[in-house]
Parts: C-alpha cells; sequence; structure tokens
C-alpha cells in the first residue's frame, strides 16, 4: 500500500486512488485551507491558499528530500513516499500573506453579507491570517451586478477563485460566466444577452467560498447562525437528491445539496433548490374536514376522530380502492396498506397518480434531472407488492372507477403542483366514500367526502427509493403546520400503535417481511444504501 | 482545578482575639456606619415628584432608540448582530434590499419587545454602526403588552426626542468623551411611554 507523510503521521492510501495533497491530508485530520480546488471542478492552482512543504521519501535508504518552494496542494498528487509538511513558518507566512493580498481588495462588509458566518475567507482569516489590516483600500460598499434571474454578483467580494466560471463549463456546460478584465482588475461577469440562466445555476452560490455570489431567493432573509440544518432528501424528481434542510422556527429558508457520490455528487437543480415555497403556501389545506351531507361545507374534525369515524365509514362504505402516492415514503405506504387491509380484507392497492413532465435532462458533469416528478414511486412499488401480487397503476384506477368495479376509495396525493383535472376527477363523485389526502385543494378534493391535508416533503420522515434503487433515510427537518397530522402519524394511529409514529419500527417490520426491501432492516448510512445489491448478494 | 494543586495556597484562618470576641468594637462599628447615614446627603428621591438624577448617560442603560445618519435615515444595516448578542431574544428583525443607491440593507422592520429585555446593553455593544443605543429615559410605562413592542418608527422617533439632549455616543466620545457631556438628563424623560 502506498505510504504518505503527513506533518509526520504516516497515512496508507488505496494501490489505485488519485488523490491530491489536499485530500490525503483530510484523511490524516490535517485541513490545508484552500479557495479554488473543489472536488468535483478541474484544478486551476490559483488562489495560492493551498500551498504546503513537500518532499520524497526514498524508498530504499528511507531518506527524506524536500522541496526548495512551496507547492499547492490541489495540484500535488500524493504517491508513494510522498512527504506533506503543512505546520511549518514558511507555510503558515505564504498562508498569511494570500490572506493579505486578498483582503487588500475585498469590502470588509461582513455585517450586511449574507455568506457571513459560513465564509472561507472569514474562516480562513480567523485562522491563518494577520491580526490587522495594514491597508484600507476599498469603501464599504461593494458593487452589486446582476448575472441572471437566480443569482446575483457582489463584485468586490470576488477574490477570483473562478469555481463559478469552472462549474458553468464542466458540470452545466453552459458557461455563461466568464472572467473579465487582467490583473488586479480582473471580474466574473457575463456576457451581454446572455444571462446566467440553467437549470443549475443556484450551484455556483453554493460553490462560492465568499460572499460574491448571493442567491436572490435567500439574500437577506436570514443569517445564516440562525439556521438550523437537517439532512433530507428533495422530492422533486425521482432522481432522490440528498440535501440539507436550512430552516429556523418551522419554516424552510433554503436547500443545500448534501455531497452524496453515488446520487448527486455536490449538485441539485434549481427546481429543488427553490422547490420548497408550495410548503408556506396560504392555500395548503390545513384541517381535516367531513362534507356534511346537507350543503357542500366541510365540517371540520379533530384528527382524534378522523381516526375513529374514517374507519367507521369507509367499513361501512363496501368495495375500497386505494391510491398509494409515491410521494409517501416507504413506511407511510407500507402502513397505509396495512390499514386499507384491516378496513377491507379485498382492498384493491393502486400505484398512485406518476406526475411526468419532460424528458430526463443530462448536464456534461454527469448531473440528470428526472422527468419522473416523484421520489418515490420504486418504493411504493416494492411496498404494493408485498400485499398484492398484481400491480395496478392510477390509469387502472381511473378506469375501474369508471367503470364502477368500487364503492369507495382512498387517494393519497400530497403533490406540489396541480396534477389531475376535472374529466379525470369526475367518475370520482360517483363513489359513495371518497378519501383525498393533498396538499392543496383539487378538482378531486373539491368532491371528496373526506379531505385531509398532507404533509411536505421536509414534514415528512422515513424512506424514498429513487429512480437508481437507492434508498435514502430522513428524518422530519420542521414540524408540518398546525392542523396538519402527516401521513405517518394518521395511519400509525389508524393502526392503533401506541406513542409517537416511529419510522424505524416500521422499517424493520418492513425488512423482515421482504427479500426487495431487506437491507432496511440495518444500519442506514447518510448515503443511502443500494436495494440491489443487497438483492444480489441474498440470492 | 485541583484542590492538590501547588498554585493555590492554603490560609488558616485567624483564631478571634479579645476585641472581637467581645463584639463591642464591631458593635460601635455598626452602628457608626448608621450614624454616619443619618447625616449625610440622601441619595433617595420622592419619585415621581421629584425626578432622580442620572450619573452618567453615556453608560446608563435605559429606553433603546435608533439613531439617524446625516440624511436623516435609519442608520441601522440590518445585519441582526443585535438579535445575535441579545440574550433574551426581544429583537425581531426584516431585513430587505435599501432604497437608496450607497447602501446595500436595511431593516424593513425593526423592534423591539420592551418588556422582554433586560437591559443588559448588549445590543448597543454589538452593533458595528452604531445604530442602536440606549438611552437615560428610566420610566417606561404602557397600557398594553403590544404598546410595549417599540416598532422602527418609535425607535427612531425616540431619537429625534433625545438627539439633543444625549448626543450619539459615538460623536461623543469622539469629541473627548464623557468630559464634553452637558448635565441635562432626565429632562426629555416623561415624554416617552405611554403617552405616545
Amino acid at each position: 500500500m502506498p505510504t504518505v507523510i503527513v506533518d509526520g503521521k504516516e497515512i496508507e492510501i488505496g494501490a489505485h486512488e488519485r488523490l491530491n495533497c489536499i485530500e490525503v491530508a483530510r484523511r490524516a485530520g490535517v485541513e490545508i485551507p484552500h479557495y479554488c480546488w473543489h472536488p468535483g471542478l478541474s484544478v486551476v492552482a490559483s488562489c495560492r491558499m493551498c500551498l504546503i512543504e513537500t518532499g520524497t521519501r526514498d524508498a530504499a535508504t528511507g531518506k527524506i528530500t524536500m522541496m526548495p518552494k512551496l507547492v499547492p496542494g490541489c495540484q500535488t498528487p500524493a504517491k508513494d513516499g510522498t512527504v506533506i509538511v503543512t505546520d511549518t513558518a514558511l507555510v503558515k507566512d505564504s498562508r498569511a500573506r494570500v490572506e493579505e493580498a486578498l483582503l487588500i481588495d475585498h469590502p470588509i462588509d461582513c455585517s450586511i453579507c449574507d455568506k457571513a458566518g459560513e465564509c472561507l475567507l472569514q474562516d480562513y482569516h480567523f485562522e491563518h491570517g494577520q491580526a490587522e489590516r495594514r491597508t484600507d483600500l476599498n469603501p464599504f460598499h461593494s458593487r452589486r451586478r446582476d448575472v441572471g434571474p437566480t443569482v446575483t454578483l457582489f463584485v468586490d467580494r470576488c477574490i477570483m477563485c473562478t469555481r463559478c466560471v469552472r462549474f458553468t463549463r464542466e458540470v452545466s456546460g453552459t458557461s455563461e460566466l466568464m472572467v473579465v478584465n487582467r490583473g488586479s482588475k480582473e471580474e466574473i461577469s457575463v456576457f451581454p444577452g446572455y444571462p446566467l440562466d440553467n437549470k443549475l445555476s443556484g450551484n455556483v452560490v453554493d460553490l462560492c467560498p465568499v460572499g460574491a455570489l448571493g442567491d436572490k431567493d435567500f439574500l437577506y432573509q436570514q443569517r445564516v447562525w440562525f439556521l438550523k440544518r437537517e439532512s433530507n432528501v428533495c422530492g422533486g424528481c425521482s432522481a432522490g437528491c440528498s440535501i440539507v434542510t436550512e430552516h429556523n422556527q418551522d419554516t424552510v429558508y433554503r436547500l443545500k445539496p448534501r455531497e452524496n457520490p453515488h446520487v448527486n455528487k455536490w449538485w441539485i437543480c434549481d427546481d429543488g433548490r427553490y422547490g420548497w415555497h408550495h410548503l408556506h403556501d396560504p392555500a395548503r389545506l390545513l384541517s381535516a374536514g367531513r362534507l356534511v351531507s346537507s350543503n357542500d361545507d366541510r365540517e371540520a374534525v379533530e384528527w382524534s376522530d378522523v381516526t375513529t369515524r374514517l374507519r367507521q365509514e369507509l367499513s361501512g362504505a363496501g368495495r375500497l380502492a386505494v391510491a398509494v402516492s409515491p410521494m409517501l415514503t416507504i413506511e407511510e405506504a407500507w402502513m397505509l396498506c396495512a390499514v386499507a387491509r384491516s378496513i377491507d380484507q379485498q382492498a384493491a392497492l393502486f400505484v398512485g397518480h406518476v406526475p411526468v413532465s419532460g424528458e430526463d435532462e443530462s448536464f456534461p458533469g454527469g448531473f440528470t434531472i428526472r422527468a419522473e416528478k416523484c421520489p418515490n414511486r420504486r418504493g411504493v412499488e416494492a411496498v404494493v407488492a408485498l400485499f398484492q401480487s398484481e400491480e395496478r397503476s392510477w390509469s387502472d384506477l381511473v378506469a375501474a372507477v369508471g367503470a364502477g368495479e368500487f364503492d369507495s376509495a382512498w387517494i393519497t396525493a400530497g403533490y406540489p403542483h396541480a396534477w389531475i383535472d376535472d374529466t379525470t376527477a369526475a367518475p370520482f363523485g360517483r363513489l359513495r366514500a371518497l378519501v383525498v389526502q393533498d396538499l392543496f385543494e383539487s378538482p378531486l378534493s373539491k368532491l371528496a367526502t373526506w379531505r385531509l391535508p398532507a404533509a411536505g416533503f421536509a414534514e415528512r420522515a422515513g424512506t424514498w427509493v429513487n429512480a437508481a434503487h437507492r434508498a435514502q433515510v430522513f428524518a422530519a427537518a420542521v414540524r408540518a403546520p398546525a392542523g396538519v397530522w402527516p401521513e405517518g402519524r394518521l395511519y400509525w394511529n389508524m393502526l392503533g400503535r401506541r406513542g409517537l409514529y416511529d419510522p424505524a419500527a416500521v422499517r424493520r417490520q418492513i425488512a423482515e417481511s421482504s427479500a426487495t426491501l431487506a437491507a432496511l432492516g440495518g444500519e442506514i448510512p447518510a448515503v443511502g444504501v443500494d436495494l440491489r445489491i443487497d438483492q444480489i448478494a441474498s440470492s | 482545578m485541583k484542590p492538590t494543586d501547588p498554585a493555590i495556597t492554603w490560609l488558616e484562618e485567624k483564631p478571634l482575639g479579645l476585641t472581637e470576641r467581645l463584639y463591642l468594637p464591631l458593635f460601635l462599628q455598626g452602628l457608626s456606619t448608621t450614624a454616619r447615614h443619618m447625616v449625610s446627603r440622601k441619595v433617595t428621591v420622592n419619585y415621581p415628584e421629584v425626578r432622580p438624577t442620572v450619573g452618567n448617560p453615556l453608560i446608563y442603560r435605559g429606553v433603546h432608540r435608533l439613531n439617524r445618519d446625516d440624511a436623516g435615515r435609519v442608520k441601522c444595516v440590518a445585519c441582526f448582530l443585535c438579535a445575535t448578542a441579545c440574550p433574551a431574544h426581544c429583537i425581531d428583525i426584516v431585513a430587505t434590499e435599501s432604497p437608496w443607491p450607497d447602501r446595500e440593507k436595511y431593516p424593513e422592520s425593526f423592534s423591539i419587545d420592551e418588556l422582554r429585555c433586560i437591559f443588559c446593553g448588549m445590543c448597543e455593544e454589538a452593533c458595528p454602526v452604531d445604530a442602536i443605543e440606549l438611552t437615560s429615559l428610566l420610566d417606561l410605562t404602557g397600557k398594553s403588552r403590544e404598546e410595549m413592542i417599540f416598532d422602527k418608527e418609535k425607535l427612531l422617533s425616540v431619537y429625534d426626542m433625545t438627539k439633543d439632549a444625549e448626543p450619539m455616543k459615538s460623536k461623543t466620545l469622539a469629541a473627548g468623551g464623557m468630559a464634553t457631556f452637558g448635565s441635562a438628563p432626565g429632562s426629555p424623560a416623561a415624554a416617552v411611554g405611554g403617552h405616545h
């Protein structure tokens, strides 16, 4: 095994791993500061912050020869016998000088900069910079330039790491951003008439190590140190990107990508990034309502009564059909099926409406936005298969209801966008009992005898299986609005289980009864598990 | 630090002498303090008929105010540092882009719950632009809880009311500190509080 020596500590790396000095040092617990290097982008070695001393150890004699000059850690591959030294006076002095040079041109407007608190310039200056500023050339104010519909550029805050430029060239493949002017007058800009307008544009804000690129959606909404972070999964499409939901007082403020090499690497698309606003839409359904037969009004029903009354009404209504929405988590879907079968032994289970929009969209950097706009079709299919051998889809359900095969139906939805039209919904009006569980009022929910509110993606807890069979487990980031019981809680109570809804307990139960989902029984890492690998192993 | 730490010097309490055991000298010492206060100048006043004098308004921590800049605009840049520093969580700010070309961010709304405030002065200390200050107004009354939540306009009006008697502290300190400070404390105090 190749051995690398980091500050006197020997680290073994894989024989075929291609790592640079920053990555190897990180394994040894040594953080080499860097601005321009990012694991997902090409190396330019332009910021000079990662300068370190390196050398080689002769394998035969064990003699170490050091390089006379500092080299950038990002550009220097680590191989067997590489010696990395990061704590000498030379290295420290170099870092302090880089910091000083960056600050000559930087407006110190941290107090109004949205990046303050998660800014690498702040962090590195605190750790490696000098206590005093020897020049004060620039005013407090930074020039601002509009570069696109989602992103704004604070020109003078930029440290010219060019991460954003490389991102648009290498990952999104759209090349909108560029460097204009030369030397100390260098600036990031766009060509007139070609703004930064692509589906991955928000990522440049995450990439920016300083406050130069600002997210218009988040600009001045909240200081970052007030935000609490919860690991989540994006519900925008079947790619199931790993995200972090940043929230405060049950209000979501922004979504950030969470590094997951198996799914989304470091990126998320703008549809997902800004796709949380429906959570706080005032039009959301916020209470359980039962149609009053005398007129078209709905009486609000206490949730504790919903659990009993719903069961009573459905068991008296005859043949039951249930649409299990692909927005539900595996645990919720499993409990829904269990509830349905406890009401009607013969209840027919259908996979709910799968919204599809356009085609899968791939980017040069290997990122794909899926056309299937729901996060858990595969998971729901696997759960329904546990209860019923025949696989039936939403269109089958619509046809069956039209043919009068059922007397009652329970439709779960929870889609952030309008998903059903009046014509499709019409046959459902003939049913004796119709339960609709959705985020917003729809043509279908207008016909419902029971209209129940659904939870949004950040309010759910459980497991989703993405298009590539990867199951990811997540907890709820925020509480559902007052008056809303998330599906998991309702089904848990309808099953007569005691205590709080515990997704892990349901998950274990599912794993025991299913070969497809057996992998869910164990400890699931933050990056999720591939359900197929476990099946191959067990077969 | 452990009790065995060599840096600790352990001292034995001295045994009581004859005078201490008699208690009489200490008794007289206590009585003399009482007697001295009987004849010395009184520090209590018949509030509210008589208003107390604030010794040094620069360090007194009374009602808050939001300062204005030279153009009469709110000085605050909505950096949230006061709200961050506030141990009582009584400051609520909504920030937005400013309508002025020379400023990037300003508070759309800024309110302080004076009932929740503990008047510790941390907000004033945290402020990087000397926008929030504590005045020497000491009597703060209101008829309802809502009235005691001071919004941006009210905090600015406190500044308008007190700016002559108490100039901005940054300016006072720059001009030579407390020595130049006028001795007119307490005068505008009665105007603040529940009368708005």
